[in-house]
């Protein structure tokens, strides 16, 4: 194999690892939304950072390799369209993560409020928060995102 | 080199292409979920029940649709034709895993299917703790599966 063949798979991994983070916060978003109580939402925080690893690493790695790539390659080029277009594509995921992140953070935070008061029963504002639309709405939208890149990766349009 | 394979491979490959590398990321990341809920379950039924069904119903399916894309792949790029001799090292990794794999993942359901049966008895959480680990090696596989068919050693 040569070094461009081991970018490749390291690209590669950190592609599946990015959708593996994805897949993994929709098991979350699933288990939260019908979670009203303080220790079921603190008690998903080690799932959530396995999410939150699975998809950093898959993120850095993804452009890290990726970029690379672009100009160990020969037949590549960093402007080709389909580059540019899975740039703006990736970045566009990263700034919908960070928000979906703030969304379902309150929720988390909110727990963790009402833990340290002694308020360990089901609260309808913990419930209200687990449940925002906004933050499906917005792993919704970096689902589609990340599948856009996908697309893009093995269409390669304008290549 | 297989990154110059890609540049110039043929656009009718790209569908079933996409089928497999979608239903492989699929598979993935419902066994990163499943056992990542299993391992933190901590006794938490709804945690190991959550992990269980997310293996049979996000893992499973990602299987089904990668098999699906593999096929149809194999014989789009016409493999089907040529004898076992000369199918390369990185097809025949691949097959190797996905057929344990197979075996490995239904075997995990099972045990797992037991397990979430039995916890209504306050039982069962071994069993579901071992298709976490059956469901960690088939993750470890597809890694390897991953870098055969991404880096297609000779």
């Amino acid at each position: 194999m040569s070094f461009d063949d081991w970018l490749l798979v390291l690209h590669v991994l950190a592609a599946f690892a990015f959708v593996a983070g994805m897949v993994v916060f929709w098991m979350l978003i699933y288990a939260v939304r019908r979670t009203d109580t303080p220790e079921g939402t603190i008690r998903m925080e080690p799932i959530v950072k396995v999410g939150s690893a699975a998809t950093g690493i898959g993120a850095g790695g993804t452009i890290i390799f990726g970029i690379w790539l672009a100009f160990s390659v020969g037949n590549y080029d960093i402007w080709d369209p389909w580059i540019i277009a899975a740039l703006i594509l990736w970045a566009a995921t990263g700034a919908v993560g960070g928000r979906t992140s703030k969304e379902y953070l309150a929720g988390m935070t909110k727990a963790k409020e009402l833990e340290h008061a002694g308020q360990a029963g089901p609260n309808a504002e913990l419930l209200a928060l687990n449940r925002t639309q906004s933050g499906l709405v917005l792993h919704t939208i970096g689902s589609v995102l990340l599948l856009l890149i996908l697309i893009d990766m093995i269409w390669k349009p304008g290549a | 080199m297989s990154t110059l394979l890609a540049v110039s491979r043929p656009t009718e490959w790209n569908f079933p292409l996409f089928v497999h590398v979608l239903g492989a990321m699929i598979l993935v990341g419902g066994l990163l979920a499943g056992a990542s809920s299993i391992a933190f379950a901590r006794g938490d039924t709804r945690f190991l029940r959550l992990g269980y069904w997310t293996l049979l119903f996000v893992a499973l399916p990602g299987y089904i649709v990668m098999r699906i894309g593999a096929e149809w792949l194999y014989m789009k790029e016409g493999w089907d034709d040529l004898p076992d001799s000369a199918v390369p090292v990185w097809l025949d990794i691949g097959y190797i895993v996905a057929d344990a794999g197979a075996l490995l993942t239904l075997i995990a359901l099972i045990v797992g299917g037991i397990g979430v049966r039995r916890l209504r008895d306050g039982k069962g959480e071994g069993l579901i703790k071992a298709a976490m680990v059956i469901a960690l090696l088939v993750l470890a596989a597809a890694l390897v599966a991953v870098w055969a068919m991404s880096g297609k050693p000779d």
